[in-house]
């Protein structure tokens, strides 16, 4: 669909224009976390140079944060968490989305209001009891504290995104399955998993960048440098009392950002695809 | 694999009670289903949700054991002015950046629903603010907006804008509110245009063909085509996004802390704050559990305002 004249001025005022100033607003951020992570301090901290390049660089603050902090850790933590906890939404969203898209069972509805009650509960309505909870089964300071709340904001999301996969499945192919013989779970095994493939990979996807992005349950319950995320990490250590370590900050957002912008860059026509289920389909 | 197809065939003989067409029954199958994520989800979410109730109506500080106080938590907070700015700052910091969000949302999906080379590479850099880690990304901002290096007044002070040193972009209790929301505007703004422009190009370019016959201009197209089409999409982006800016913690954590003065303070930060920083559990329980009724009221106005009048 076009809308209105293709002149040259037109499509500049139209198109270009706006495009332009929205991606400016959207990338300079990330330039100057770039820029910012390669100045020496001399420069980082003075007034009289031209800031925004980068007139002597150095890779100085990466190799400070790869040595002198455990932002390597951190990374690992950050991964280990959001794998495990990826996982566990995926088969646990997939029990719930089978059921509800493919079987009438007394008491669906019950579940499916259940699910998106869930899906609408804020993070911060949860935390303070959560808090004492995970204190008192002493699971404090550990990675399983997040590995087993992360799931609770993913689940719900994997399941609804499931549940559309799920009924794309022609219905006769699940009926032939059954009439040769195969039991529900078998014809769910090896008829419909594989061909949500798709399904799981676009779940997969925006639940792992969920799980990354996760700060307040992180913040709270790992307060030990040896268990920390990358957010958290950064947040806590890299701020020393009131100073900022600006260099090493940038450098470690630039480094977190990087594992979670490669895997979309990949993925991006299935994250665009999770996205948008949800709004438009819904 | 094989032992659950023998079942039903040895049961076909003898109609006796088998366990394996037990488990195909409808109801039964599905329950054994669902059975392990609904319990998993009730522990760790219905559990706590009515938890939390409970502790709202102790005193309770972190390490020691709870007194049953009734509403006293909640008489507390009615009484204390700084709950009352929270309630302001949450309404503010939630409108204005979600009007924002939806109208810069919707206009950039219009302007990327045109025909124009790379548009998957800036549909694709476009979200990048959506799936970075948002704290990471604030770290960001926080320098661009930094009260002594900020970018933004080198370069106001370069153009001859301001005198130097420039405001102070989160030291200022009114421009730090203003910076709060730009920031959750950039982060936000790609999910709403990205999830429209999927809506937009769901309209059949039929309608707009038949409206242009019947004399439509662009904005006829615009409100009586595309605005009532659009609808439902704009009404379930806006709830998530209403729900979710209403109880942003991270970004503005990262960012002031609540602060100046408890000028940026909403109810997230706030119950962080008195029951981490404070130790008041059940203080803080009571401040988080607040932000429901209104919350609630939102997405009823909400439902009523923007509701897709037939379509479901």
């Amino acid at each position: 669909m076009t809308v209105g004249d293709r002149t040259p001025l037109g499509r500049l005022l139209k198109l270009w224009l706006p495009l332009g100033v929205s991606l400016l607003f959207t990338l300079f951020p990330f330039y100057w976390m770039a820029i910012t992570s390669l100045k020496p301090n001399q420069e980082l901290y003075s007034r009289k140079v031209m800031p925004l390049i980068v007139h002597h660089p150095t890779l100085k603050h990466y190799v400070d944060l790869l040595t002198e902090t455990s932002f390597l850790e951190w990374t690992w933590n950050t991964f280990v968490v959001a794998v495990v906890s990826t996982a566990i939404s995926l088969i646990f969203g997939a029990m719930l989305a089978y059921p509800l898209a493919r079987i009438r069972f007394a008491g669906a509805a019950l579940v499916s209001f259940a699910i998106a009650a869930t899906y609408l509960v804020p993070q911060p309505l949860l935390f303070v009891p959560l808090a004492d909870i995970i204190n008192s089964l002493g699971l404090g300071d550990t990675l399983t504290s997040v590995i087993l709340t992360y799931p609770t904001l993913l689940i719900p999301f994997c399941a609804w995104l499931l549940l559309g996969y799920f009924r794309t499945v022609p219905g006769e192919l699940e009926d032939a399955a059954r009439i040769d013989g195969a039991s529900r779970l078998q014809t769910l095994v090896k008829i419909v998993l594989p061909l949500c493939g798709p399904g799981f990979i676009s779940a997969g996807i925006f639940a792992f960048t969920l799980a990354q992005n996760e700060f307040l349950y992180a913040l709270i319950f790992l307060t030990k440098t040896e268990v920390r995320t990358v957010p958290v990490g950064a947040i806590s250590e890299l701020v020393r009392g009131d100073v900022f370590y600006w260099g090493q900050l940038m450098a470690a957002a630039l480094l977190g950002s990087i594992p979670v912008a490669i895997i979309y860059s990949f993925f991006v026509e299935h994250y665009v695809a999770g996205l948008t289920a949800g709004s438009v389909k819904g | 694999m094989t032992a659950p197809s023998l079942a039903p065939a040895l049961s076909y003989r003898r109609p006796a009670f088998s366990l394996g067409r037990w488990f195909e029954q409808p109801n039964v199958f599905s329950w054994l289903m669902v059975t392990p994520p609904v319990l998993f989800l009730a522990a760790l979410v219905g559990y706590p949700f009515f938890y939390g109730i409970w502790l709202s109506l102790m005193n309770r500080p972190v390490a020691s054991e709870g007194t049953f106080i009734g509403f006293a938590n909640y008489v507390q907070a009615w009484h204390d002015p700084v709950f009352w700015q929270v309630v302001l700052n949450t309404f503010v910091y939630t409108a204005v950046a979600t009007l924002l969000k939806m109208f810069g949302g919707l206009g950039l999906a219009l302007v990327m629903n045109q025909d124009f080379r790379f548009k998957n590479l800036t549909r694709a850099l476009l979200l990048l603010p959506f799936i970075v880690p948002t704290v990471l990304s604030t770290i960001a901002w926080q320098w661009i907006l930094d009260p002594a290096f900020s970018i933004v007044n080198w370069t106001l002070v370069a153009l001859n804008l301001v005198t130097p040193p420039g405001p102070s972009w989160l030291g200022n209790p009114h421009l730090a509110m203003g910076s709060l929301i730009v920031v959750n505007v950039w982060r936000g703004l790609p999910f709403y245009a990205i999830t429209l422009l999927a809506g937009l190009q769901t309209i059949s370019p039929e309608l707009y063909e038949a409206a242009t016959i019947d004399g439509a201009t662009t904005w006829d197209r615009f409100r009586f085509v595309t605005l009532p089409l659009m609808k439902p999409v704009i009404f379930i982006v806006t709830m998530f996004s209403v729900i979710f800016t209403f109880a942003d913690f991270q970004l503005i954590y990262v960012l002031t802390h609540g602060g100046p003065a408890n000028a940026t303070q909403v109810f997230a930060t706030y119950a962080f704050d008195i029951a981490m920083t404070g130790g008041q559990f059940g203080q803080g329980a009571a401040i988080a559990l607040t932000m429901v009724p209104p919350l609630a009221l939102l997405i009823l106005a909400m439902a009523l305002y923007l509701r897709p009048d037939k379509t479901t």
